[in-house]
């Protein structure tokens, strides 16, 4: 057992699509599973076309967007507006443990592949949908992005500084997030279909599942009846707390001070100027009164230093200190190299470049990027072939009508 | 009421020995029905101390914080640094599946208490180690507070505005990927463990986990040396930008200007709203919206476009510009806060929150619900956070048969 992969024998079809399903699928392709990415040529994946195109030459195989999320898998293309299209969808449910959806409420039981269908074809099929809002309630036909999930699950309005217009969170955090709990979702599903024999069908939505790290939130509101204040970088347990300006052009580095040593720590490293001997900031009390004071001053220093001296002098005087990397930044971490984060592949058409890990490593059971995303439709005849068993000349009658498109 | 085999981990037990770093990976496994016993040290976990506390009285029973990411669990103290502590702990270790710790790699060596060694006593043992930056490498000894989290994993460096320093989260939280990471690789090693009866070392960083919010930021630089940066009110992508965040009549909303076969009915549903309420020019009312690419459109006129929107979602709240989207597929979501959250209809038609009862506050407790929904994979919600030692008697006198006079003596001596 020690070679094979935790996933191994299991089918998964990925049938979803932007970050959340298909980053879930990615999760098991990576600790191998076999998964089969259903997209078309009609209705092409949304991610597909998303920048960054690599070269900047637009393409819908040329997307590191979506390629970062679709590593490993199988890429078939499907129409599944055709009657054939469904029917042979339906045969990969029959060799399938996990289908993954990500449409619309609705759309898979119009198309004849709701769970009610896929039970009949494989009566211990595991399902999962996973939508903003989930399948039921006046939102459930909501249709938007992780973009606006951060702003629906309360993430959004987290971060910005007291004197300034909101600018939400970065990017879809909701769908990242999200891969996770579909992650989890599924592997309790295998765990209970082990026990008992019995499939299943799950609900999932990608706001309600990023309330969870809110939780404290929501009970210092039922309890004190207080809403969070955004406040910048600041933390009412240290300072200074915040990212810090260095020498060269925008470079930061975060720096936490909590206890009393980590400040003595603090002032020794930075050669102990008259300043820090200030009743002002003699304790933690005092440095948060004058904490616009404390701030400067801190920047007068570190504005002299590399972001990386600062980390690397911080932290051996035993100060939590981190560079505010940015992607470029981050393919020269040593401790992301270390853990060998990225992981180089050859695509198809893009070429090599560069993949992200997950962050666990199980270190009996390795697993990893296991391969390139798909081009489009990259392995239709394999799994027509080879999963489903068809002849040549069902393969070319196929093509030819269209439905392997 | 559901037996416990019923919960998808129903059959398995959790020891925690985590820190803040890793309180919502036990809780989440306390959702899949594990028994999840939170061993704190005598006197209660540190992170107790962090607030917001109940009525704001600081006491180790009244954390939120601690309240809030621990429920489920049940409860036990114990010095690890004992001798006796860490016998007891190998007792509780023989017949757990699952152990959670957070503490500096090494740590755990130091006690007799490392992976090797428990290994030994329960070779079926999942043991997950959730720590800032992984177990091992050149930093993985390095302090972690959570603002170096979001500093190491290129997320920070994208959120703000550029004259302004990047920013993190105002409510700490990118310990919880590591969290729910930890869950997703511990429920791997434990399928594995099913498969094969072997158990293994989940090794998470933290780090490394938030480095997918950063979507494809590392893609724009790998593929073509583009830096994506923090812009304030906007996103740019390669050669475009645009504004995601507007004001409203009272907030904030997100708005994705998108057109293709994607976004042209909301689009479309949007101007003609806007249109009827006399706020959409011609040149709005005339776009082809199917045609319409963000990606390659002037940026001129996106401006313009952009201020015609903001002086109709000005007249409008986030509840009747959420209605419309959700009816019509338009972009648009609210800014939601706590208490917008709790008054969502949607929310409340999937009976989302849940009410866990304090007896000991007074009161009850609201806290989000199941990360998930089915009839077949149960979530176990409702119990109450444990107190400090709560469970101590059922734990060590009961289940590990440690006589009366003996856990006087225990107590006592600062071992429970």
């Amino acid at each position: 057992m020690k070679d094979q992969k935790v996933f191994s024998g299991l089918v998964v079809l990925d049938m979803a699509t932007t970050v959340t399903g298909p980053g879930a699928a990615m999760a098991m392709a990576n600790y191998g599973a076999t998964v089969i990415k259903i997209e078309s040529q009609a209705h092409v994946e949304t991610l597909r076309l998303n920048a960054p195109f690599a070269g900047g030459k637009r393409g819908i195989n040329r997307s590191g967007y979506f390629a970062n999320f679709n590593a490993g898998k199988l890429g078939l293309s499907l129409n599944l507006t055709t009657p054939k299209g469904i029917e042979i969808a339906k045969r990969l449910v029959k060799k399938a443990d996990v289908v993954i959806e990500s449409n619309r409420a609705g759309l898979m039981q119009k198309w004849g592949l709701g769970y009610e269908d896929l039970k009949k074809i494989k009566p211990d099929i595991i399902m999962i949908s996973t939508t903003q809002l989930g399948q039921n309630g006046p939102y459930a036909g909501y249709r938007g992005y992780g973009t606006q999930g951060a702003g629906l699950a309360g993430v959004g309005s987290l971060i910005g500084w007291p004197d300034r217009a909101p600018t939400s969170s970065f990017g879809a955090y909701s769908d990242s997030v999200a891969i996770r709990y579909v992650a989890i979702a599924l592997i309790s599903a295998l765990e209970y279909r082990r026990r008992t024999g019995h499939g299943c069908y799950i609900d999932h939505s990608q706001v309600e599942c990023c309330l969870p790290f809110q939780s404290p939130l929501f009970l210092d509101y039922s309890a004190n009846g207080r809403l969070t204040k955004i406040n910048g970088n600041r933390d009412p347990d240290a300072a200074p707390h915040g990212a810090f300006r260095c020498q060269g052009d925008d470079r930061w580095c975060a720096v936490a001070v909590f206890t009393d040593q980590e400040w003595e720590s603090f002032c020794k490293i930075i050669g102990s100027p008259a300043w820090t001997r200030d009743k002002k900031f003699a304790t933690l009390k005092a440095r948060k009164a004058n904490e616009d004071e404390l701030e400067k001053l801190v920047e007068d220093w570190t504005i002299h230093h590399s972001a990386e001296e600062v980390m690397g002098l911080m932290q051996a005087g035993g100060v939590g200190a981190a560079l505010v990397e940015n992607a470029a930044d981050m393919f020269n971490d040593p401790q992301l190299q270390h853990r060998e984060h990225f992981s180089r592949q050859v695509h198809s058409e893009i070429g090599p470049h560069h993949y992200e890990n997950f962050s666990f490593r199980l270190t009996g059971t390795p697993g990893g990027v296991s391969g390139p995303a798909p081009i489009l439709g990259e392995h239709t005849e394999y799994v027509c072939k080879e999963i489903l068993g068809m002849t040549d000349d069902e393969f070319v009658e196929l093509i030819g009508e269209g439905v392997l498109q | 009421m559901n037996n416990q085999s019923d919960y998808p981990l129903g059959p398995y037990r959790v020891l925690d020995l985590t820190d803040e770093k890793g309180y919502l990976c036990g809780s989440t496994m306390a959702g899949l029905g594990a028994e999840v016993i939170k061993i704190e040290p005598v006197g209660g976990d540190a992170g107790r101390d962090i607030g917001p506390f109940f009525k704001d009285i600081r006491e180790p029973e009244k954390s939120l914080f601690w309240l809030g990411l621990n429920a489920g669990k049940k409860g036990v103290t114990l010095n690890l640094e004992s001798h006796r502590g860490g016998e007891i702990f190998k007792q509780l270790a023989q017949s757990a599946d699952f152990i959670l710790e957070s503490y500096t790699p090494g740590y755990m060596d130091t006690l007799g208490l490392g992976y090797e060694a428990l290994y030994k006593i329960n070779p079926k043992l999942v043991l997950t180690s959730i720590t800032p930056y992984g177990f091992t490498g050149p930093h993985s000894k390095y302090k972690g507070p959570e603002i170096a989290c979001w500093a190491g994993s290129g997320y920070m460096w994208l959120n703000g505005y550029p004259d302004r320093a990047p920013l993190r989260f105002t409510f700490p939280q990118a310990y919880y990927h590591g969290c729910i990471d930890a869950v997703v690789g511990s429920m791997m090693a434990f399928w594995h463990r099913q498969m094969s009866g072997e158990g293994q070392h989940v090794d998470v960083s933290i780090q490394e986990s938030i480095a997918f919010e950063c979507l494809s930021a590392q893609q724009s630089w790998d593929m073509n040396r583009f830096l994506l940066k923090r812009e304030g009110l906007y996103r740019v992508f390669g050669s475009y930008r645009v504004r995601y965040p507007f004001p409203c009549k009272d907030g904030n909303i997100i708005f994705n200007l998108v057109g293709g076969h994607i976004g042209a009915p909301g689009q479309k549903a949007l101007t003609a709203w806007m249109d009827s309420l006399g706020y959409a020019d011609d040149y709005l009312k005339n776009l082809d919206w199917e045609a319409f690419d963000a990606a390659t459109y002037d940026d001129a006129q996106a401006r313009k476009m952009e201020a015609q929107f903001e002086r109709f979602f000005l007249t409008r709240t986030k509840k009747e510009l959420m209605e419309m989207s959700a009816k019509h597929g338009i972009m648009i979501a609210p800014m939601n806060d706590v208490k917008d959250m709790l008054e969502s209809p949607q929310f409340k038609a999937r009976d989302f929150f849940v009410e866990i009862d304090y007896p000991e506050l007074g009161t009850s407790l609201t806290y989000p619900g199941a990360p998930f929904k089915s009839e077949q994979i149960l979530w176990k919600t409702g119990v109450r956070a444990p107190r400090i030692g709560e469970h101590n008697d059922e734990i060590y006198r009961k289940g590990l048969g440690i006589s009366g006079t003996e856990m006087a003596a225990l107590s006592r001596g600062g071992v429970i």
